[in-house]
């Protein structure tokens, strides 16, 4: 037997019987049809039910207008705090032997892990009129609770973990030799971490700000909780659709729902790029490594 | 001993003094006041806020909901990462990057289309209420919600372990004449039960604390159809500040617990994977 032919049976003890396995393509494609593509199709339907002109009008309607503006600020204002972060946590984590260190991936993991109920709670009980600074914020006249600081912090929280999350597993596995190299040829700290470090890691980097964007933009429990829910004030397209569907104003509701599936979508497909383009740096990495490019 | 081994590459007070000050002030302090404003108030008030009949009602619903929720995605989500990783099919890239639609969808826009899907005239509801089944406005809707936003975890914790399974043990199996359905049930599914069970956990911890997507589909009938998170909301429309918090303490205490299993489950397979 050749071994192409070798290797083609071994992989048929592998493989369930046609049938079975087209049974089980089917209970799987099936199960995700009704889960996944009819809830996604259904928004869509619905928002233009009455019409493109019903659809059209609820997008461009003042209110609607703010809550997409707000939604805008909230992530241009978080997402980038959250980079910061995530890369900072990520250097201290990948290229330094430290005691606590695991300690401090839990505590980064931790928003993961709280409802996002409690998450806007936690800022009501620290700056709401019966919170902990609420006396002396009221006294300066500062408003967070029902206001737009109050949605930028409680988002901001939720989505914390996001770009470090992606950073750790992939500077982990490349390693700081390159760093290394640089600095002992004279490059200094910033320089090292602007042309070595940034080129290698901006895949992970991209797919974790797309991650934490997509969050940011539709974070509705903790932003519920902080906002108040003030018509053309405090609303973001999340509450906005709310609003507008226990309004029973069901076309307008996924209308504005509409936009916002459409960014889940464009979240997915990026997702979907920048994956491919992390695996062939990875791989690249490794190539490298194994050819002893990289003195180890 | 040192705090830390020496390196050459800079930043490292710059780094962790950052980040661990972030981490203080946005997430530490903030979560502590949770804690703190527990400690204001006595116990005995504690519990009875936390075990009036009301709140009992939504713990029954929220840790049942998401269990189920939770066993049919380890379910059908073990279905779905097998087929992905094993078979070859047309539009496979497609429908795997579907799966991570319920992280990727609004909660808030999930629950709207969930109801219009399941209510008594919607697409699928209407097929359903002429055999009695009430989806939308009942338990069995907070169960479909929690389901929905349960399963990218299972089949994405599940996808690398299917991948990094030894061909050569299910040869060796068919080799000495199993079945493979023996195959599958002797040698398969024990290397994939602790991944199976993380998968669970971490879609349980998420159902555990989840809102948005079910308060549209639920009808958030106090008693029969209000969930954990949703009470704590309620708590908070009538001012009731302390009793918002000792219900959030209660759910917070139990999520912890969950993340504390899920970390032992995964030293565990860990451990197993390595021997």
């Amino acid at each position: 037997m050749t071994p192409s032919g070798q290797t083609s049976s071994a992989e048929q003890t592998r493989l369930e019987p046609p049938a079975v396995r087209f049974v089980l393509l089917g209970v799987a494609l099936t199960f995700l049809g009704l889960f996944l593509v009819v809830p996604l199709a259904v928004v869509f339907a619905q928002a233009f039910s009455k019409g493109i002109h019903v659809y059209w009008a609820a997008i461009v309607d003042p209110d609607a207008r703010h809550a997409i503006c707000l939604t805008l600020v909230t992530a241009l204002v978080s997402v980038p705090m959250n980079v910061v972060f995530g890369i900072a946590a990520a250097w201290a984590i990948t290229k330094f032997e430290f005691r606590g260190k695991n300690i401090l991936i839990t505590l980064i993991d931790l928003p993961f892990t709280v409802s996002p109920v409690i998450s806007g709670l936690i800022f009501v009980l620290l700056f709401g009129a019966q919170g902990a600074f609420g006396p002396w914020l009221s006294a300066h006249d500062i408003k967070i609770i029902f206001a737009v600081p109050g949605i930028i912090l409680a988002t901001t929280f939720i989505t914390a973990p996001f770009v470090a999350r992606e950073l750790i597993p992939l500077m982990q596995s490349q390693g700081s030799e390159e760093e290394e190299a640089a600095l002992s040829l004279g490059a200094n700290g910033w320089q090292t971490f602007w042309r070595v470090t940034i080129p290698n890691i901006k895949w992970g980097l991209l797919y974790g700000v797309i991650l934490c964007n997509a969050r940011a933009m539709g974070e509705f429990g903790a932003v519920s909780v902080v906002s108040g829910h003030v018509r053309g004030r405090t609303n973001t397209m999340p509450l906005h659709v709310e609003i507008l569907y226990n309004d029973y104003n069901f076309a307008g509701a996924f209308a504005v729902a509409s936009l916002l599936a459409m960014l889940a979508l464009a979240t997915l497909a990026l997702k979907k790029i920048v994956e491919w383009r992390v695996r062939q740096t990875l791989a690249e990495a490794e190539r490298m490594a194994s050819q002893g490019k990289i003195p180890a | 001993m040192r705090l830390r081994e020496r390196s050459i590459i800079p930043g490292f007070g710059l780094t962790l003094g950052f980040s661990l000050t972030y981490l203080c002030l946005l997430v530490l302090i903030p979560l502590s006041m949770l804690f703190a404003r527990t400690f204001s108030m006595t116990w005995t008030d504690f519990w009875n806020t936390v075990s009036g009949p009301r709140a009992i009602a939504s713990y029954k619903l929220t840790f049942g909901a998401s269990f189920a929720g939770a066993s049919i995605n380890a379910v059908f989500g073990l279905l779905v990462a097998w087929v992905l990783v094993r078979h070859r099919f047309w539009g496979r890239d497609l429908v795997d990057a579907m799966v991570d639609l319920p992280f990727a969808l609004p909660t808030a826009v999930a629950g709207i289309a969930l109801t219009a899907v399941y209510s008594s005239n919607g697409w699928i509801g209407r097929f359903l209420e002429p055999l009695g089944v009430k989806v939308a406005f009942t338990p069995l809707g907070v169960i479909v919600a929690l389901t929905f936003i349960g399963l990218p975890f299972v089949v994405r914790t599940l996808e690398p372990v299917i991948e990094d399974l030894d061909a050569e043990v299910e040869e060796a199996a068919a080799t000495l004449g199993a079945t493979r359905w023996q195959t599958f049930v002797k040698v398969i599914f024990p290397g994939l039960l602790p991944a199976l069970l993380t998968g669970f956990s971490l879609a349980f911890a998420r159902a555990l604390g989840e809102y948005g997507s079910v308060v549209f589909i639920s009808g958030n009938m106090p008693m029969k159809t209000e969930i954990a998170p949703l009470l704590i909301m309620t708590k908070l429309e009538e001012y009731d500040y302390a009793g918002a918090t000792a219900i959030a303490v209660t759910l917070l205490l139990v999520s912890f617990a969950l993340l504390l299993f899920v970390n032992l489950l995964q030293w565990w397979s860990r451990r197993s994977r390595a021997t």
